[in-house]
């Protein structure tokens, strides 16, 4: 019998797909480009944010949208020691779930502190929008921890 | 009802890298393995072949295709394959011998995860508009339940470690695992974190492997005359894709599988529970109400090795094992799939 | 708040992989490096696979005894490419055949060359033409195509059946 050599290649797999956005996604990534973040209504009257097409629970098709804030508090984070290639920041940050002012559902984006040290939940947070918005999730470049204000 | 018999199961060596063998050189010894319980030849002499498996995982397009060339589909078989675990795959057989077409089936699941970069790889199964393009992978998902859980004095890190060394123990009679040992509580807190609060021990590995089944009615069993297992419940129910809406320190979707899968019309002696991440066992064995006298993951559970696309079905196998091995009454097995416990499947399974 | 609508959004994906060949195909790939072909056979029907997979996909069992064949081959079934396919450098019309080495029992694809489009058939015998030995890589294209040889056509019920010295029953 033959010997095999372990023959090895290096690839990449590219899926260059443009996708179709629907009515609801359709309406928040222009209101990104102008650096406003839109929720929906559900049909329990709670804001959920990023707005979805149909109620989680009833089923029930959302059409009331709803503006909040590009500031709000942690809920859940977890820090990145060592980032991936493909994640949005190249340095240590934190992935967080961040209940924005006005919404009742968090939102899972990305923030750049300095250290874990710096973060725990409730901790205040802002959008840090990137200079040329096109519409997109990613017009939010990160958060940022808020300073916070000394008493007095 | 009726039960579905389970005659014959085999799993891989969970290894981290399987280098030098294709789809059918990892599927072929499973296979073979499983046809020796029962005493047959091939899939030829089954009525049925279900696969579960995912392309992605090795970027090799139509790979669960070239997976058809170890079953010996000469003349043509009756088969087919899910994208998914192949406890799914189980769950097609079973509803085919329950219709009455199919006497018979072979399940087997496979994945050979290490060419790619699995956790990024999974990241693309996320909602595709808001999700999908931050690239956030399938540990940190996971590292932001467990926070939550912490947060709300569900569970403690102590917790958390008293499952890893219990599945790293457990593991040690388990000649598949790819992590096993005796990891104290303190040895696994005393590690750094890795996407805190997880560390690493808190993460399934990711391990290249297959695992096969052989099912049948309790008739072909008989004639088989080969040791089984009942399957006397199975269902698996899916929560909303939109992972921040749901409750993520609870699993629904596990507690109605399991109801309907009739888990507490007796006493479960034995759980296999499909838990990529620590507390993740944790979340559901609550969900189950599990009795405390239960024994939680003899095998050592996916903390130990984790084939993606066949943990799901070597779960209901380890229950198999342990039933016909007498070491076991009624047990549960659990699949899980997506995000943080998306998707869960249950299946009951009892001595014969 | 923006009235405009957006109706579609770039989704590009890119996932980096390291593919690592299996057993099989890389000990044929290994053979193929030194200019040799080699088959495997199934221990249960004796059929001979090139290139091999590490299994009878007919029978269902492992394969492992390895056969020596030579490149002569038959024409089982062949196409003319008319249409330019980007970033291929070879420019159409050319053939692209079903081959089946003598020995061996399945057809691979190879190019078909130095022959007229009009006369090429099923049935009819052709042999490698390798590319220099110092350009010999772990690659199928070591071959550079096949072209036709002076030897009668094969009947369409032999094909796949010769032996590896080329001959078939009933051949005289």
């Amino acid at each position: 019998m033959s010997q095999a050599d372990v023959l090895s290649q290096s690839f990449e797999l590219g899926f260059t797909y443009t996708r179709s956005v629907g009515p609801v996604v359709g309406r928040f990534l222009p209101a990104m480009k102008q650096r406003q973040i839109l929720g929906i209504r559900g049909s329990d009257g709670r804001v959920l944010v990023p707005p979805v097409e149909f109620d989680p629970v009833s089923a029930e098709a959302l059409s009331e949208f709803v503006p909040v804030a590009s500031e709000g508090t942690v809920a859940s984070w977890s820090w990145v020691y060592h980032p991936r290639d493909s994640h949005p920041l190249a340095h240590p940050f934190a992935w967080a779930f961040i209940l924005l002012d006005g919404a009742d559902t968090p939102l899972l984006h990305c923030v750049d502190a300095r250290s874990p040290e710096v973060l725990h939940t409730g901790v205040r947070v802002i959008a840090r929008w990137v200079d040329e918005p096109c519409g997109h999730i990613r017009d939010i470049r990160c958060f940022t921890p808020v300073p916070e204000v000394a008493d007095g | 009802m009726n039960p579905v018999a389970v005659v014959a199961y085999s799993q891989s060596e969970c290894r981290a890298d399987a280098g030098a063998m294709n789809e059918v050189e990892m599927i072929m010894p499973q296979l073979q393995a499983v046809y020796e319980q029962v005493g047959i030849d091939n899939a030829q002499d089954v009525d049925f072949v279900c696969s579960g498996s995912c392309d992605y995982l090795q970027g090799a397009a139509f790979a669960f295709v070239a997976g058809v060339d170890a079953l010996g589909a000469v003349p043509p078989i009756c088969e087919s394959h899910v994208e998914m675990d192949a406890a799914w795959a189980l769950y097609e057989a079973i509803l085919k011998i329950r219709a009455g077409h199919a006497q018979s089936a072979l399940i087997y699941g496979f994945g050979k995860s290490s060419p790619g970069e699995l956790p990024t790889v999974l990241s693309q199964q996320l909602d595709p508009y808001y999700l999908a393009p931050l690239w956030v992978d399938s540990i940190a998902l996971a590292a932001l339940q467990a926070r939550l859980m912490l947060d709300s004095g569900a569970i403690s890190e102590r917790d958390m470690a008293a499952v890893v060394s219990r599945a790293r123990r457990s593991a040690r009679n388990n000649p598949a695992a790819q992590f096993a040992g005796d990891a104290t509580i303190e040895e696994v807190l005393s590690e750094p974190y890795y996407l805190s609060p997880l560390r690493r021990s808190d993460c399934c590995p990711v391990s290249d492997g297959a695992s096969a089944m052989i099912i049948c009615t309790v008739d072909q069993a008989r004639a088989w005359g080969c040791p089984y297992a009942l399957i006397t419940g199975i269902d698996h129910r899916i929560e909303t894709h939109h992972l921040t809406l749901r409750d993520l320190c609870d699993s629904s979707s596990t507690r109605q599988a399991a109801q309907t899968a009739g888990a507490g019309e007796g006493h479960i002696d034995t759980a296999e529970l499909y838990a990529p991440f620590s507390h993740q066992e944790i979340i559901l064995r609550r969900s189950l109400s599990l009795p405390s006298d239960c024994i939680v993951n003899p095998s050592g559970g996916v903390l130990a090795g984790n084939l993606m696309m066949a943990s799901g079905l070597s779960r209901v196998g380890e229950v198999f094992r342990r039933i016909v091995a007498g070491d076991s009454t009624r047990g549960l097995a659990h699949a899980t799939s997506g995000p943080c416990l998306q998707h869960n499947l249950v299946a009951v399974l009892e001595a014969a | 708040m923006a009235d405009d609508i957006i109706s579609e959004m770039a989704a590009p994906i890119y996932l980096p992989y390291r593919f690592t060949a299996g057993r099989a195909p890389a000990r044929f790939l290994a053979q193929v490096r030194r200019g040799v072909l080699t088959g495997q056979r199934c221990p249960r029907c004796e059929k001979v696979y090139v290139p091999p997979r590490g299994s009878c996909a007919a029978c269902g069992v492992a394969t492992e005894e390895e056969v020596v064949l030579p490149d002569k081959a038959t024409v089982e079934s062949f196409t003319i490419v008319y249409l330019p396919i980007p970033n291929n450098p070879i420019e159409p019309p050319y053939i692209v055949a079903n081959l089946v080495l003598d020995g061996a029992h399945i057809s691979f694809i190879h190019l078909l060359s130095e022959c007229d489009n009009q006369t090429v058939r099923i049935g009819q015998r052709v042999q490698a033409v390798w590319k220099d030995p110092e350009d010999w890589d772990y690659a199928l294209d070591n071959i550079r195509y096949f072209r036709p040889i002076d030897e009668g056509d094969v009947p369409v019920a032999h094909i796949g059946h010769l032996d590896v010295d080329g001959n078939w029953e009933g051949d005289t």
